[in-house]
């Protein structure tokens, strides 16, 4: 089991740093089953995306990468509420460069609020409010430039959404400062076509960077949209289902680049897709109702879950 | 449904009270048509009939003598500075406004205010809205009309283009708001996750977007414009010729009075005193020419539909 490694700082501790569970309130078994189970296993694999498209062959284990794990973020007793509904229930997760994070769970569970925690996105909603800290390099988000603190912690979103402007022009606007039209267009290129490349779309778009962005293909527009991301070189890199408005290739392609990115950015992905999740991340955090109720490697969270929610949740799938 | 049946076959299979309906709705439709169609032929031919290009470019005089009254130059000029005027006015105006509504918007009441304001502002008519720009051009803004040796009548291009605007105003302010609603709101947080002020996306990413619904606003208002009688004759003076306002240069033209295609139909119709109506036939086409024109513009502005997200 890795542990957690900051460059300075005495901070070493292994993975279990979560809060004892706190007494469970809600209990699971009154509600209605809200996922739908993935397929039956047959022979311990499962199904690539479940699609049964005839692209789907079995579950590809990603080797662990062989990067350092650094700690970039870190939320501690972090709590969301929409006005009076508590969305996210002091939630305690680190987030490591080296290390692709899933947040998992059925719908409305807080993982996507907790997401857009990150880089503070949760504050254009009026009636959020937050408690808690969140640190990024072990500085407080709150004390941050927003708008410095979100070129650090990029974010892709679930439905691809590029913007009305050529290829070049989308991943310019990420580079540019504020509105401003300089610099010119030459000396972007270089970071542009980076950028591109990072994201694994260069062949692709390259030699046409000036057509409109809204007219690639919606696997194109979402890693056009990682490219965006991923041009002011963040650190952190967020994913909100990113692959759910996508075809299966689509959606294989963006994993594959998923686990390319890991070592050079921290990745958080929130997927409701578990074999996504087993295919893609090296830890899992469950959260139900707000609470985060398991967080672990994700063998273990997927293989061997602590808690009889997560079990539930997950069960089934893995046999 | 087999292919052998026809829309018609179902209809016939319907209750009396539905079929009534139906043709009612069809007799209507199919009526409209006919009154377009009956306009634009009558008009056509008409046009046709007292075609001569020579009106175009010729400037009009007050003779009783029609070989000697000229065309309608001076007429044509001011729609022209009106249309531009106007729009140069209500374009900005009218998108910040939208802009402010859709993504600002609070507090809520003053919003709603200014919702009812343009609600207000739409539904006036323009003889209205004509009586109360010649109180303020009269009262306060005198010198920006035109000054008749030191008695100040109220009227100039700048007068009548500043009301001709709040007709164009709350088209404006209209499409944009569709368009601008129109962009998910992912869109949005797509830019501030970049980092990016909600200036910047707004003037980055949302009014670009919303160009063609912003354009397809300014021409239905240009369209109006182009229309309007009322405020020609109250504010403009609806002369025949164009009167510099006194200083020469633009300025003195902005200031100054004249007519549009309107006013000029009206004057040689029957109805007025120029007894040409062959002229007001001409200008009349010319007029109907130059708002089919504007509203082409706004169905190809409207085709050329925002950029559509996957959502």
């Amino acid at each position: 089991m890795d542990s957690v490694m900051r460059s300075e700082g005495p901070r070493s501790e292994p993975d279990l740093v979560l809060a004892p569970p706190p007494p469970v309130r809600r209990i699971l078994v009154e509600e209605e089953p809200t996922v739908v189970q993935p397929p039956a296993p047959g022979n311990g694999y499962v199904p690539l995306g479940g699609h049964g498209n005839g692209l789907t062959t079995q579950v590809r284990r990603r080797e662990p990468s062989s990067a350092p794990k650094i700690e970039r973020m870190r939320t501690e007793g972090v709590s969301i509420a929409y006005g009076e509904k508590l969305a996210v229930d002091e939630v305690t997760i680190p987030v490591r460069q080296g290390e692709v994070l899933a947040l998992i769970g059925p719908s409305g569970c807080g993982k996507t609020t907790l997401l857009r925690s990150l880089n503070r996105l949760v504050e254009i909603t009026p009636t959020a409010t937050r408690g808690g800290t969140i640190t990024l390099d072990g500085e407080d988000i709150d004390r941050m430039e927003v708008t410095e603190l979100r070129r650090r912690v990029s974010m892709v979103f679930q439905q691809p959404n590029p913007f009305p402007m050529s290829v070049f022009d989308n991943i310019a606007y990420a580079l540019r400062e504020q509105g401003s039209r300089r610099p010119r267009k030459e000396a972007l290129h270089e970071h542009v076509a980076d950028a591109l490349v990072r994201a694994g779309l260069w062949d692709e778009v390259g030699s046409t960077l000036d057509h409109p962005a809204l007219r690639l293909s919606g696997g194109q527009q979402q890693r056009l949209c990682i490219a965006r991301a991923l041009a002011a070189r963040p650190e952190v890199l967020l994913l909100d289902e990113p692959c759910s408005a996508l075809d299966p290739r689509s959606t294989q392609v963006i994993e594959d680049l998923i686990l390319k990115l890991r070592d050079e950015v921290a990745v958080v992905i929130v997927t409701h897709n578990m074999q996504q999740a087993l295919r893609v991340a090296d830890h899992v955090g469950f959260m139900y109702l707000g609470e985060l109720v398991e967080y672990g490697p994700a063998e273990q969270v997927f293989g061997s879950p602590r808690e009889e929610r997560t079990r539930e949740y997950v069960g089934g799938a893995f046999g | 449904m087999s292919a052998a049946t026809s829309p018609l076959d179902s209809v016939r299979s319907w209750p009396l009270r539905d079929r009534l309906g139906y043709f009612a709705a069809w007799a209507a439709g199919m009526a409209l048509i006919a009154i377009a169609a009956a306009i634009l032929i009558y008009m056509g031919y008409r046009g046709a009939q007292y075609f001569n290009l020579g009106l175009l470019i010729e400037s009009p005089s007050s003779s009783l003598n029609q070989a000697k009254s000229g065309g309608f130059r001076d007429p044509l000029i001011g729609t022209a500075t009106l249309l531009v005027l106007s729009t140069l006015i209500a374009a900005p105006l009218g998108v910040t406004i939208a802009v402010w509504l859709t993504e600002y918007g609070r507090p809520a009441g003053l919003a709603r205010a200014v919702e009812s304001a343009i609600e207000v502002v739409a539904g006036t008519p323009s003889i209205v809205l004509a009586m109360f720009g010649l109180i303020l051009f009269q009262e306060w803004f005198g010198f920006l009309t035109f000054d008749a040796e030191g008695a100040v009548l109220g009227r100039s291009f700048i007068a009548a283009a500043s009301m001709m605007s709040l007709i164009a105003l709350p088209l404006v302010v209209g499409a944009t708001r569709e368009a601008l609603n129109s962009i998910p709101g992912h869109v949005r947080e797509a830019s501030y996750a970049l980092g990016k002020t909600k200036a910047a996306t707004i003037r980055r990413v949302l009014l670009p977007a919303a160009r063609p619904g912003i354009g397809t606003g300014a021409a239905l208002g240009m369209g109006r414009v182009a229309g309007d009688t009322a405020i020609v004759v109250v504010l403009l003076g609806a002369t025949l010729q164009i009167l510099n306002g006194g200083d020469g240069g633009v300025f003195g033209f902005f200031k100054g009075t004249g007519g549009t295609l309107t006013s000029y139909v009206y004057y040689n119709s029957p109805a007025g005193e120029g007894l040409a109506p062959e002229k007001a036939y001409f200008a009349a086409f010319v007029l109907l020419g130059v708002v089919i024109l504007l509203n082409f513009v706004v169905a190809r502005l409207a085709r050329r539909r925002e950029p559509a997200w996957i959502r």
